[in-house]
């Protein structure tokens, strides 16, 4: 048995050191996005009606990342649309771990017919293209940034349940939860000491990347007209109105566009190193 | 003998598709008694232990009677057996690795039971934690409070185990395969352990095992289990002596044959120690 754990301990020393390498990347990459976004609450370059500039101006000393087809500032855009994007992420996230991890826990622990039927209604909402199912949340409640998040977060929640429901089952199966009820843990003490603290690497990986997903979803519906309405300067709204002029005025295109991908793949790094530091197996041994 | 801690009675479990995992088991376990459960993987040792604390996997029932502490534990609620759980008997398990929370430091496993039944909090729950600790002879008790199970030897979280069990004082210690995991220098210093424990504290013991060897270090009194049948229930030295069951003359005639080979190969070694008859292949 000590054999076997030192194996593991040599395997993941140099795997860690990789690792930490991709959650450095990340944390930088979500960092400046952070950074815009706090920022613009207090300063930013122009304000977001502002349409003085020329239409469509490269990027130059007045307007940083040039203008749009309105006249207004590109850069300014960008930094609000960094604080809608992280909102949308944080509140879809939000809702869609309480919402998925209650209803997977409930489904992991319940009799076999409610399992069943909660398990059906998941796939069933899985299934459900999550777009879609935003747009008809969005449609029903009229757009706005709040029905964007509340419509994405509950169309998330049930991929983190079902997550939820097959993690919390295998740890229900491991010989330390019959240990503790041998002890005499109560379920809630089991759910609450044994349960969540061991489907969290797992879950809270899958929410990290959820995170990622949330804001792309958020851009999509902005892209479709669906997501928070103007002057909101949201990152797909960013693309969508540059559309038309992607030849002429790249910058339009690429800045919302490289923000969008500098979040998205600088969360997923961070999930991966998530993993490592909500899991003691995988660190170091001292 | 005094009202028995536990006094199984006619105890049945059946599985989904009717097999029967345990027929009409009987089995009374008094106060400060000592009694071995021996039989082969598969032959329902562990599902005793398991209907007893009243934790039978989903898809099994079970008919007859158990008696935990006067309490009737078929068919009860599962609220009723939280109480007897911990406080009246407890379990260590054969695979401590698997036993404790990966996640969770020993100390902090060890202090959840003592601050439930002891009602402790703070300083006085570490105290309890280390004392707790140095009563399962571990040298270290600081270091070993803070480790994952991960981090420490096999040995160490099977003490860690077995004070897990003894942190609510049960009455009746139930150990199913308990040293199968370790080895077998280990083993002895874990039984040796286990003896002491459960002189020191007045408590019953049952053990449960596939090595005859290993039972009849520790108890008085043994059942043999084949197929879910109790064939032999006797003293220990009757079963050495006169096994009635073919399979019972049967583990006790290997058991032999290795002790005279061990002997007669080692014996300005290890004379007396618990010899090993079969592989580790036990399941839970």
């Amino acid at each position: 048995m000590s054999a076997l754990t030192e194996a593991q301990i040599d395997v993941s020393t140099p795997r860690r050191r990789t690792r930490s390498i991709t959650l450095r990347i990340g944390a930088v990459l979500v960092g400046i996005i952070v950074i815009l976004a706090i920022v613009s609450l207090f300063w930013v370059p122009f304000d977001p009606a502002d349409t003085s500039g020329g239409r469509l101006e490269g990027p130059g000393s007045e307007h940083w990342l040039g203008t749009d087809k309105l006249g207004r500032d590109l850069a300014t855009q960008i930094m609000i649309g960094a604080r809608i994007a992280l909102t949308v992420g944080l509140g879809a996230v939000a809702i869609s771990a309480v919402l998925g991890i209650a209803i997977g826990l409930v489904a992991a622990f319940a009799v076999s017919w409610v399992d069943d039927t909660i398990s059906a209604g998941l796939d069933i909402l899985i299934a459900f293209p999550t777009l879609l199912l935003a747009m008809l949340i969005v449609a029903a409640q009229g757009a706005s940034l709040g029905s964007a998040i509340l419509s994405i977060g509950i169309a998330m929640s049930a991929i983190v349940a079902r997550l939820t429901r097959v993690v919390a089952k295998r740890v229900l199966a491991q010989q330390y939860i019959t240990a503790a009820r041998t002890s005499g843990t109560s379920w809630w003490g089991i759910v609450w000491r044994h349960v969540l603290p061991n489907i969290w690497p797992t879950v809270s990986v899958s929410l990290a990347l959820h995170f990622g997903l949330a804001v792309l979803a958020e851009s999509s519906l902005s892209y479709l007209g669906l997501g928070a309405p103007p002057p909101n300067a949201s990152w797909g709204r960013l693309l969508q109105e540059a559309q038309g002029t992607v030849l002429t005025a790249p910058v339009g295109a690429l800045a919302p566009g490289i923000a969008l991908v500098m979040l998205v793949l600088g969360v997923n790094f961070i999930a991966d190193g998530l993993r490592d530091i909500a899991d003691p197996t995988r660190r170091r041994s001292r | 003998m005094s009202t028995p801690i536990l006094d199984i009675e006619a105890l049945t479990v059946t599985a989904d598709d009717g097999r029967r995992l345990l027929d009409r088991i009987t089995l009374a376990v008094g106060p400060g008694e000592r009694v071995g459960m021996i039989g082969e993987s598969g032959s329902g040792k562990s599902m005793t232990a398991l209907a007893v604390m009243g934790l039978l996997p989903p898809g099994m029932t079970a008919t007859g009677s158990i008696l935990l502490g006067g309490t009737q534990v078929v068919a009860a609620a599962e609220r009723d057996l939280v109480s007897l759980r911990g406080r009246v008997a407890s379990v260590v398990f054969q695979e401590p690795l698997t036993a404790l929370d990966p996640l969770m430091r020993l100390g902090h496993q060890l202090a959840i039971p003592l601050r439930r039944h002891q009602n402790l909090r703070g300083s006085a729950l570490t105290e309890a934690v280390l004392r707790g600790l140095r009563e399962v002879q571990i040298s270290d008790p600081d270091r070993i409070a803070r480790a994952y199970p991960h981090e420490v030897s096999g040995g160490q979280r099977q003490r860690v185990a077995i004070a897990m069990a003894l942190a609510c004082a049960p009455e009746l210690l139930i150990a199913d395969e308990p040293t199968t995991a370790l080895d077998v220098t280990v083993q002895s210093e874990v039984l040796a352990l286990l003896d002491t424990l459960v002189s020191d504290r007045g408590m019953a013991l049952l053990f449960i095992s596939h090595d005859l060897a290993v039972v009849s270090a520790v108890t008085e009194r043994v059942l043999v289990l084949r197929s879910g049948v109790v064939v032999e229930a006797a003293p220990l030295t009757d079963i050495l002596r006169t096994p009635d069951d073919p399979y019972t003359a049967e583990l006790v005639a290997s058991a032999r044959a290795l002790d005279a080979v061990l002997d007669s190969v080692a014996r300005p070694t290890a004379p007396g120690q618990p010899a090993q008859t079969t592989p580790e292949e036990d399941s839970p």
